[in-house]
């Protein structure tokens, strides 16, 4: 009873002490300007980051394992043999996704420009191509650029040859280029009219007040969305599987279908595509959430 | 309304623009199945990702430091990998892991259809959004609100369901808004797993009758046409729920 008291009475204790809220107890946190490997440490992979995926992969392959009892050869074999044409899809995934994102964010920029316009005409015309992209589904609009695109095009009896990979870009550039717009056009309604009003007294065009004094502030702010908007991307270009183009998730379906459909091989091969997903793009997610808070206004 | 759709059949004849999912009964029926189904599933797994937002918000909050890890390790990952190999992940893989069952004519079905493991995977992948939306709407409530909560003797499931949510609740519904477009427009993955989605149906009839640019269109409108109604809806919600004076 006693013993139990006291304990009680010292760990309320060494946590009142630990939690005092008075301002003059608290010492402040100083953070070393170390290496760039401490200041990366804030979103580089935590162990138990990827060892859950880890765990997901070998447990249901270790149970598949189990229910095929005459298996031709182990399931990490066969991961193994297939990893490298599996990581060449990645790596075709994220060209697509480098290049949508060029030109919808080329395209997203001038709509956005477009948003905040002095012509009427062009503020409706582009508000409404924004919206019209932004709530259309991904899935839709690939469908779209897909088919709807021809095969090639003749320009003054050149013919330029359009596969589908490259429809694929224009397809997925499309909602990239409605989201840019939106973002560009928020981070120039949120800065402060003061700016506006301190470049006109100062005798900046509009032009001038646009390049010179809005933009370069609006860069920050645009960042951590659009960084955001990339890892949106990447994890939308599987999409292009869909329409036929020979990305990991077609890869992955044709490594399975050529392994003979075994059943248990479905687990680890999905499993590997979700992890490699994941160590692309959560870096991204990390970074994006230090940028946010660095360009926070505090206060 | 026989005459209505006798003019689309007119307006074919005419001009050539095939819309055979309004003239001829049987593609309306299977255009307007899809269109159900495609409500259907967007209100199951909106309902159930926000029940996942709201159990793990709270579970976020728990004291239990490997609850909290759990619940951070569900969010990054189905935040950070493709929805559509979540998909298929579900459905292909999980679901050949589940054992089956025999249907009444002897055949074998799995357990779960491509309607239940679409609904499964897009609650899983809008509720991992959710979850941060509601940690974050129950940030911005004061903290002297649940300190008084405390005081007055209110235990943590109360001060969370009676207290927290319901002021979160009112921040995190524009963010919320968001993220439920996002989910309506997600449903057309489902198309993937032959789930008879607005889609897929409209990917049938437009294989039957070779009027892909009509159905493309129409299914633009169409999906701009749901998605303007769930944004009207919930901006309605929104201002019925406002409180003067709390928020912005």
């Amino acid at each position: 009873m006693n013993q139990s008291y006291y304990n009680g009475f010292n760990s309320r204790k060494r946590k009142q002490e630990y939690k005092t809220d008075l301002p003059v107890m608290i010492t402040p946190e100083v953070k070393e300007p170390g290496s760039i490997l401490s200041s990366l440490s804030a979103y580089i992979f935590k162990p138990w980051h990827g060892f859950v995926i880890l765990f997901f992969c070998m447990v249901s392959s270790s149970i598949a394992f189990g229910v095929d009892d005459n298996a031709k050869s182990s399931i990490a074999e066969v991961l193994w043999r297939w990893m490298p044409l599996l990581l060449k899809g990645f790596i075709f995934n994220i060209v697509i996704s480098i290049c949508a994102m060029a030109i919808g964010t080329a395209a997203g920029a001038a709509l956005g420009l477009g948003q905040i316009s002095l012509n009427k005409w062009v503020r409706r015309v582009s508000w409404f191509i924004t919206q019209f992209f932004r709530n259309s589904p991904w899935l839709v609009l690939l469908f779209f650029a897909m088919f709807l695109l021809p095969f090639e095009i003749n320009i003054g009896g050149l013919a330029i040859p359009l596969p589908d990979w490259v429809k694929a870009i224009i397809g997925l550039s499309l909602p990239v280029m409605a989201n840019v717009s939106e973002i560009v056009r928020g981070a120039v309604v949120s800065l402060p009219s003061g700016q506006w009003e301190a470049a006109e007294s100062l005798a900046y065009t509009r032009r001038q007040t646009l390049w010179l004094i809005i933009l370069p502030q609006c860069v920050k702010r645009m960042l951590p969305p659009w960084m955001n908007l990339y890892a949106i991307l990447t994890m939308a270009t599987v999409l292009a599987s869909i329409v036929g183009v020979s990305e990991v998730m077609t890869l992955t379906g044709q490594a399975l279908a050529a392994e003979g459909g075994r059943t248990d091989l479905l687990a680890p091969f999905y499993s590997f595509v979700l992890l490699i997903f994941f160590m692309y793009c959560y870096p991204i997610a990390r970074w994006t959430v230090r940028l946010e808070k660095k360009f926070s206004v505090i206060g | 309304m026989e005459s209505f759709f006798e003019w689309f059949k007119l307006l074919y004849d005419n001009t050539g623009i095939n819309l055979p999912f309004l003239y001829d009964s049987y593609d309306r029926d299977r255009m307007w199945n899809g269109f159900l189904m495609t409500i259907k599933l967007s209100v199951v797994a909106l309902f159930f990702s926000i029940i996942i937002g709201i159990i793990g918000a709270w579970l976020q909050n728990s004291p239990l430091k490997w609850t909290r890890r759990i619940v951070n390790g569900y969010i990054q990952i189905f935040r950070n990998t493709p929805p559509l190999v979540q998909l298929y992940f579900f459905y292909f893989a999980i679901g050949a892991l589940l054992p089956k069952v025999s249907n009444g004519y002897g055949g074998e079905v799995p357990i779960l259809g491509g309607f239940a493991w679409a609904a499964i995977s897009l609650s899983f992948f809008a509720g991992a959004f959710n979850v941060e939306i509601f940690r974050s709407g129950m940030e911005a409530v004061p903290k002297s609100t649940t300190e008084a909560a405390e005081a007055l003797g209110f235990s943590r499931l109360q001060i969370y369901k009676d207290i927290t949510l319901p002021l979160a609740f009112r921040v995190v519904l524009p963010a919320l808004n968001n993220n439920l477009v996002n989910l309506v427009k997600t449903t057309t993955l489902a198309y993937a797993i032959a789930v008879p989605e607005m889609l897929y149906e409209s990917n049938q009839i437009w294989s039957d009758n070779v009027n892909v640019t009509e159905m493309m269109i129409f299914l633009l409108l169409a999906y701009f046409f749901l998605v303007g109604i769930l944004v009207w809806g919930m901006n309605r919600w929104e201002r019925s729920l406002k409180i003067p004076g709390f928020g912005t």
